[in-house]
């Protein structure tokens, strides 16, 4: 596979390989000298037209650990201020014969365009309100370390579904295993056709009974143009998952988010910081799986 | 120079007489016009090659089994100059109307500057007369600069030149600007095209909202968005009794409206474009910018209500929203991509699938092109008769031909119908005096 553009294109196998890979990756983290010499010689550059500090880290760090040569390149220090194209950005990048570009971008569709038009290996780190496929993969693999298996789950994504290229990843890549997936959130932000296999609940109690994983999404605050919610009070009133949700969930539920969450908007501090949530674990295992993902891509010669 | 046409098909909706004929152009008038039999029925079958003799000053082509019709009218094309000729130009424009059958074409306001003085609409007929290939009718602007807030001077207009009034692309928001748009349009006697579309409702959406934009984590346009805006203006038309010409429905709810309100005799008329009744939101996956159009491709639903529309009569027109743009202009990501389709050179013969499926037929089909247009915005045309200029077009509309945007006569090469086989074509085209042979391409 040349590019991770996408979790749509990917089979399960596909991914079940990513995953074992991952752990794989894991075990060589956890040793005194973290890194390995597998593509020593090799250039990775990060292309972010999106401010970002976690998923940049995350990939810079692994990139580190498989021995790449790493370049930043992120939209403030860029001439893309300066009116350039994309497709210019990405031939002036192609001149360095970099063998890895990881992009981010605002507009959905973006990886894909510029995995279009180069012989390098593309990976996705979020095109708009898109995909987000290595935020996905780590998620599965937490749950996997976790719960021990992918199959069987019943899976709830709660919060500001249309906007988030996690929650589509997400809902890609559960859905090709044996997963019962919920959409809980206020119907403004849920998408008006929902998926055939998706149920949805207005009802956060409703929604969250029975189930084995809660995915929460943060309320992007910067694609909010028009008025989703009244304010973020009342979505945290409503939809906010509280320490009171531990009465009616199950007791071995987890609790995900995939960054940076807002305290007191989408999570209470109480949950945030509980025994059941595995948000540390995601981040940990972000570096891992990003770290498979480049060593699996081929770069075209 | 002479040209003779023999058993050719002719079919004329502004004279009313259809059948095989033998015609003789003599310097650029109608000489001669004889129908034969009116019962030797048609042969229909496709021609290789047309026979033709060429001498010096004179070509005699044996059109059996192929069809003339009146030269097209495009009631919807953007010419982009001046302003924008880098996307296309008068020159280019026309000619690609003429390789597409258009012999006459109304170009929009949104030009820079806008045409919305009398100054831009005497360039732009102009310009049309110098360089074109084909009638310009331009359409003036509704308000000053598209902006939506003050009438521009619509009297001032027509009488430069301008058939009829629209803010293409701009919809007026102000539902009282567009009442007086409607009131005062009365009194020139051209009528207002409306792009119906609630910007508010569109905010920045990119495509059809519904199940293909949540899938491509695109912005969706609601259906909506074009519906209330096609029922506001339909409202209006009704209490101020002011014809109102709807530009290019995409949406079965819309069409639900517009034949409520033709049952209760409101003065309305609409148009559709080949890629609505073609092409559905589908179109669009893969980030395919080409397909990304103003307003949204829709649903399969859709598609089949505006066929049965247009069988219907409930839409009166096809036109083409001809939208060219450069090359650079799409190969971006599909958000920033601007809105069009280049439509000149495809357009009759996607609608001509609509003949071949049994949809319309060719009568019906070439009305909407030609006669319907014609009375909507109020233009004189003589049709195909003796002592008048000859405006016609010779097509074989079973000859089939695969679409090339490389060789598209028009700048603009943005068709997501690049490399379709599509079934008629144009093989003749003449406009006075000028001649246009498209018989080898």
């Amino acid at each position: 596979m040349k590019d991770l553009v996408s979790i749509k294109e990917l089979s399960r196998r596909d991914i079940e390989e990513i995953l074992n890979t991952t752990k794989a990756f894991k075990e060589v983290l956890g040793r005194d000298i973290k890194k390995v010499p597998t593509l020593r010689g090799k250039t990775a550059i990060n292309l972010f037209f999106e401010p970002s500090t976690r998923t940049r880290t995350s990939f810079e760090l692994a990139e580190k650990r498989l021995s790449l040569d790493v370049l930043n390149f992120s939209v403030s220090t860029s001439s893309v201020v300066k009116g350039e194209t994309l497709y210019d950005t990405l031939k002036t990048i192609e001149s360095y014969s970099v063998d890895y570009v990881i992009i981010r971008h605002f507009a959905s569709g973006a990886a894909e365009f510029i995995a279009n038009h180069t012989p390098a290996s593309v990976i996705n780190a979020g095109d708009g309100t898109n995909e987000h496929p290595t935020q996905a993969l780590l998620d599965a693999f937490s749950i996997l370390e976790v719960k021990g298996k992918l199959d069987n789950l019943k899976i709830a994504i709660v919060g500001d579904v249309i906007h988030s290229r996690v929650a589509r990843s997400n809902l890609y890549l559960l859905s090709k295993f044996d997963t019962e997936i919920r959409f809980i959130g206020p119907s403004t932000l849920l998408p008006t056709e929902i998926p055939e296999n998706v149920k949805f609940f207005y009802d956060l109690k409703e929604g969250l009974k029975n189930v084995d994983v809660v995915m929460l999404l943060r309320i992007q605050l910067e694609r909010q143009k028009g008025a989703f919610i009244p304010s973020l009070k009342e979505y945290f009133h409503v939809w906010g998952v509280k320490k009171e949700a531990f009465r009616y969930l199950k007791q071995d539920a987890i609790i995900m988010h995939p960054g940076p969450m807002n305290r007191g908007v989408e999570i209470s501090t109480e949950v945030a910081d509980s025994p059941r949530s595995i948000i540390l674990r995601q981040v940990t295992n972000g570096i891992a799986t990003r770290m498979a993902v480049i060593y699996l891509l081929t770069p075209k010669e | 120079m002479l040209i003779k046409i023999y058993n050719a098909y002719i079919i004329d909706p502004f004279t009313g007489k259809n059948g095989i004929a033998d015609l003789i152009i003599d310097n650029g008038i109608i000489k001669t016009l004889v129908f034969k039999e009116k019962d030797i029925p048609h042969s229909d079958r496709s021609i290789k090659k047309t026979k033709s003799k060429e001498k010096a000053n004179s070509i005699e082509i044996d059109a059996t089994g192929l069809y003339i019709f009146p030269g097209l009218i495009d009631m919807h094309t953007h010419l982009r100059e001046p302003g924008y000729e880098y996307k296309e130009t008068i020159r280019t424009g026309t000619l690609a109307a003429i390789r597409g059958g258009f012999s006459s074409i109304c170009c929009m306001a949104n030009t820079f500057p806008v045409n919305d003085t009398p100054e831009v609409t005497y360039y732009i007929l102009a310009k049309a007369k110098e360089e074109g290939s084909c009638d310009v009718y331009p359409v003036g602007a509704i308000t000053k600069g598209l902006k939506g807030q003050e009438l521009s001077e619509m009297v001032i207009l027509k009488e430069a030149g301008c058939v009829a009034f629209s803010d293409d692309g701009m919809p007026v928001m102000n539902s009282l600007i567009m009442r007086r748009a409607l009131e005062y349009s009365k009194v020139i006697g051209a009528p207002i095209i409306s792009h119906c579309e609630n910007m508010l409702l569109s905010e920045d959406g990119v495509m059809n909202e519904g199940k293909i934009s949540f899938y491509l984590g695109l912005k969706g346009i609601p259906k909506a968005s074009e519906e209330v805006m096609v029922a506001r203006d339909i409202i209006l038309s009704k209490h101020f009794k002011a014809p109102l010409h709807i530009a290019h429905i995409s949406s079965k709810g819309s069409i639900d409206l517009i034949k409520r309100a033709k049952e209760e005799g409101v003065p309305v008329t609409a148009e559709t474009c080949p890629h609505y009744f073609t092409l559905t939101e589908n179109a669009v996956s893969g980030y395919n910018t080409n397909a990304k159009v103003n307003p949204p491709l829709k649903t399969e639903e859709d598609r089949e209500a505006i066929k049965e529309a247009l069988k219907s009569g409930v839409i009166d027109a096809i036109a083409t929203d001809h939208a060219p743009h450069h090359i650079d202009e799409k190969k971006v990501p599909f958000q920033e991509a601007v809105n069009g389709i280049s439509g000149l050179e495809t357009a009759f013969s996607l609608s001509l699938k609509l003949v071949h499926a049994g949809v319309l037929t060719i009568a019906e089909l070439i009305e909407k092109f030609t006669v319907n247009p014609a009375k909507i915005l109020n233009i004189y045309k003589s049709g195909i008769k003796e002592g008048m200029d000859a405006d016609l077009i010779v097509v074989d509309i079973k000859r089939e031909w695969t679409v090339d945007k490389e060789k598209f006569i028009s700048q603009g090469k943005n068709t997501p119908f690049n490399g379709w086989q599509l079934k008629g074509k144009i093989l003749m085209a003449f406009k006075g005096k000028q001649v246009f042979d498209m018989r080898n391409e």
